[in-house]
């Protein structure tokens, strides 16, 4: 196992932690402020994907293509949002898992009806592509690098806009008591419909960024979905800090797991038997990571106070 | 009608309904409405194990194919090391599957609400990526049983009849032991803790031990599921447990009302019809499943059973 050979994988893991960390945000915030459970928000994320493909393929460009996707999934997601989850805030956490799984199903399956089973791929842009060399003689895709950036630029901007504004001040305050902030004049629908729709968008964004290095597939946002989820679960539902700390920590342990297992075991074993437990293993780490979080702190890192 | 005539109208009828099935298998395609018999009874039972979670516990668990998918592959490994006793690979099956509730649900009944929901999401899925990795077994493409289980050296499981007599044999009896222990002291405390956990640590007892009973209690159950479940389909892939399933199993749930355990029953015989129904009309059925499962629960509450009356709980 050499050195360069493990800064690629953390680097890696740390563009994949980012990615989720679009995705768990928009899904911690919902949760936070409004008290939904959105299965369905995993679905946003291969919507997103199908528009900057589609918008890429009619423009020929994935910029004009990623900047079209970017306001299509925000409209899309405020329709879901007007016509089916707003009826869904007063219900149970069982009808809104429920109904929004009806709706991963519809939509795979919509996918699927309008541009078949097969994975389509997306050109990485032009200028994107290709390599550059970094530290100690190795060389990192452009376009990785590209994503780590956008990912690491979200994350401030939502830091920004959570922490000094007024809106920020408004969801915050929303995710601690919704009713208080409503009855002190401020439209909480609106306020949901807003949050809502920046989550969708950002989840949207989090799939057009992967497009091009991912194959965009029916039913690719369900496994990000879960990973979403342990994410948030792990970082404490409702707060950013932790879903951003905690989807760092899932992207690592998950690609390092991976390299490392089968290396580690091998002191231990011989050769086949521990590439094949670790091949077990690994995929089975960040759950395990959940597990023991949980079991110490039962409500993430970062526990919202309500 | 009294309250408690139709508390049993229901059960009564799903029950002698699904005893007439195989003679009536004989005026059709016997095999195909056997084997979709038997499909419909097995997931009743996995449904029914998880209303005892949902309905009394009031434990949303979106990890339940779990437990079916450890029934489904203590039958495949078993077999495949060339044991294909009955009786070994049903132990197998719920000694994994206690374990395996055993472990989760002490983890995860530290947590409640979105947060359950959540974890036993992650554990089930956990599990899932688990068999997918068991190349030995299969992997993602999972392996096919070389004969049903045996009973005592015979092939007596090997008639459709027998498999189906079997299952719903199994049903009859899971109801009747979950009507039993619901109604029972463990039940009120578990029905009680829904309802307010606060009052209930109050008054001297301990939630968490008979939550955890009831997870493991629903696991074993849905272990059996699954036991049967590979013995139907002859095969045993990762599928078995994918969270679609866990998802499928709630909308059961939901769809014959919760907090009953015959509703699981009604629910699991309306989801098979839909899928019967709709995957004749159209190659992409899902997408009209879905809808229909939104407009299920935006429209239809207290499902079937709640239709029909005689809602308990």
């Amino acid at each position: 196992m050499s050195l360069t050979l493990l800064a690629l994988q953390a680097l890696n893991g740390l563009q994949f932690g980012l990615i989720l960390f679009l995705i768990a945000a928009g899904l911690t915030l919902i949760f936070g402020v409004m008290d939904f459970i959105n299965l369905a928000h995993g679905v946003q994320y291969m919507v997103g994907a199908y528009l900057a493909a589609w918008f890429t393929a009619a423009t020929g460009s994935f910029g004009l293509g990623l900047l079209l996707a970017m306001p299509t999934a925000l409209a899309f997601g405020l329709l879901l949002e007007v016509l089916i989850f707003r009826h869904l805030y007063e219900r149970s956490h069982l009808d809104q898992v429920l109904a929004t799984f009806g709706i991963i199903i519809f939509l795979n399956e919509g996918v699927r009806l309008l541009w078949g089973s097969a994975p389509l791929s997306v050109p990485l842009p032009e200028s994107l592509s290709g390599s550059i060399p970094l530290f100690g003689g190795i060389s990192y895709p452009v376009y990785r690098l590209a994503i780590i950036a956008a990912g690491l630029g979200v994350a401030a901007l939502l830091y920004g806009l959570v922490n000094h504004t007024r809106i920020g001040m408004l969801v915050r305050a929303g995710a601690s008591n919704a009713a208080m902030v409503s009855a002190l004049g401020i439209n909480i629908r609106l306020l949901f419909t807003v949050v809502f729709g920046f989550g969708a968008m950002l989840a949207g964004f989090a799939g057009a960024m992967v497009a091009p290095i991912l194959s965009v597939e029916p039913g690719m946002g369900d496994n990000v979905l879960i990973l979403a989820f342990v994410v948030i679960v792990i970082g404490g539902i409702g707060s950013i800090r932790g879903a951003f700390l905690a989807a760092l920590l899932v992207g690592l342990v998950d690609t390092l797991g991976r390299f490392i297992a089968p290396t580690l075991l091998r002191a231990l074993l011989d050769p086949a038997a521990a590439s094949q437990t670790g091949r077990a293993l690994a995929p089975m780490l960040i759950y395990i990571l959940m597990a023991a979080i949980l079991f110490a702190r039962p409500s993430g890192l970062f526990p919202v106070r309500r | 009608m009294s309250a408690r005539l139709r508390g049993t109208l229901l059960p009564v009828s799903l029950f002698l309904a699904l005893a007439l099935v195989p003679v009536f298998a004989k005026l059709g395609p016997e095999s195909f409405i056997l084997a979709i018999a038997t499909r419909l009874v097995i997931l009743a039972l996995a449904a029914m194990s998880l209303d005892l979670l949902i309905g009394y516990g009031g434990l949303v668990s979106f990890g339940h194919a779990a437990f079916l998918g450890i029934g489904a592959y203590a039958v495949g490994i078993l077999s495949s090391h060339g044991i294909d006793d009955a009786l070994l690979q049903l132990a197998a099956a719920l000694a994994g599957a206690a374990l395996f509730g055993l472990l989760t649900g002490l983890i995860a009944l530290r947590t409640e609400g979105v947060y359950f929901i959540m974890i036993t999401l992650a554990f089930g899925q956990m599990l899932f990526f688990l068999a997918t990795s068991l190349a030995a077994y299969g992997g993602d493409d999972g392996m096919t049983l070389s004969s049903r289980s045996q009973i005592l050296g015979h092939d007596l499981l090997r008639s459709d009849a027998a498999l189906y007599g079997l299952s719903l044999g199994a049903l009859l009896l899971c109801y009747l032991l979950c009507r039993r222990l619901t109604a029972s002291r463990f039940g009120r405390v578990l029905s009680g803790t829904r309802e307010n956990r606060t009052r209930m640590e109050a008054i001297g007892f301990q939630p968490f031990r008979f939550q955890l009973v009831a997870y493991v209690m629903a696991g074993l159950i849905a272990g059996l599921a699954g036991f049967l479940f590979a013995n139907q389909t002859g095969f045993v892939s990762p599928a078995t447990m994918s969270w679609q399933r866990s998802g499928d199993l709630i909308f059961m749930v939901v769809l014959g009302g919760v907090g009953t355990l015959h509703g699981a029953v009604a629910g699991a015989a309306a989801f098979l019809l839909l899928e019967e129904v709709l995957s004749h009309w159209t190659e992409h059925w899902r997408i009209l499943f879905g809808p229909l499962l939104v407009l299920a629960v935006l429209f239809a509450r207290g499902g079937i059973a709640g239709l029909v009356g005689g809602r308990r709980g």
